[in-house]
């Protein structure tokens, strides 16, 4: 097996609030993530993906392929874009780098699986000094 | 939050902090060739990386693993303040009698954070462009 990763960057605004919550209670646990105007990322995005390499092509998988569905499922929809207010499943959903790497994996893993090859890993860095790693169904303590 | 999606969430921390590898037990032209410029008798400093990693349910009200806030206070209380801007061998009891290497530096950050991070799971520290160090924090921990 070998593991493939292609990066991609998106710029993209959001903000924290839970309305089941008390205005106190957002602004203590979400503190300057809180409030409603948003603020911006240039968020990171690593997608690694594991298969054999395929004797004839010499591949894991086509990249110019993995760029088309990135392009697709994630640049179009979240590049330059308001994930609260542009992203259907934030309306709902606090857009915090966990639930959007989250949803980046649901939006990739079934796109990504032919025979033994598919999706292992998505990375979402925020900032340099922070990054979410999500693999997909995993048990707590695993 | 039995059911909710498991991540991993790492942060990045840095301090500053010199040094000197040198060893009691050996002669010194054996700490020379072993530790070669890290022997130096004053010795040097680093900008060390610390990643944190813990992992755990997504709690559903916050959409967090861990909240960032809570994390960076914990690291500044136990290890930032005590590391940042310090002669490892000389300010830090710790490091009396065991070499500051980036190994043993690790699992002393790891002794200190190990049972004070919930869900902890891997620390790696950075300490030139060129080398790291990783340490598993064992599942024990975490049951």
């Amino acid at each position: 097996m070998v593991f493939l990763t292609r990066q991609a960057e998106f710029a993209a605004s959001h903000f924290y609030h839970n309305p089941a919550l008390s205005p106190e209670e957002n602004r203590r646990i979400f503190g300057k993530c809180n409030p409603s105007n948003g603020h911006g990322h240039n968020y990171i995005l690593q997608v690694t993906v594991c298969g054999e390499v395929d004797p004839v092509t010499g591949m894991v998988l086509d990249l110019k392929e993995l760029k088309e569905i990135l392009e697709r499922e994630v640049m179009d929809p979240m590049d330059h874009r308001f994930l609260n207010h542009e992203v259907p499943v934030f309306a709902t959903t606090i857009p915090t780098t966990e639930n959007l790497a989250v949803e980046i994996w649901r939006r990739l893993a079934p796109r990504i699986t032919k025979g033994p090859m598919h999706l292992h890993q998505v990375r979402v860095y925020e900032t340099q000094d922070l990054f979410v790693d999500y693999f997909g169904d995993e048990k707590h303590g695993q | 939050m039995a059911n909710s999606p498991v991540a991993h969430l790492t942060r990045r921390y840095e301090f500053s902090a010199s040094h000197r590898l040198h060893s009691n037990a050996m002669p010194e032209e054996e700490n020379q060739r072993i530790y070669g410029k890290c022997n130096n008798p004053y010795g040097h400093g680093h900008n060390y990386h610390l990643e944190v990693t813990v992992a755990g349910p997504i709690d559903p009200t916050t959409g967090m693993v861990m909240n960032i806030v809570d994390l960076d206070a914990i690291v500044r209380t136990e290890v930032l303040v005590h590391f940042d801007h310090t002669n490892l061998n000389l300010d830090l009891a710790c490091f009396r009698d065991t070499v500051p290497t980036s190994e043993n530096l690790l699992l002393e950050i790891a002794g200190r954070l190990r049972h004070t991070i919930p869900g902890l799971v891997k620390l790696k520290l950075q300490e030139t462009g060129k080398n790291f160090f990783e340490y598993r924090i064992p599942m024990s921990d975490n049951k």
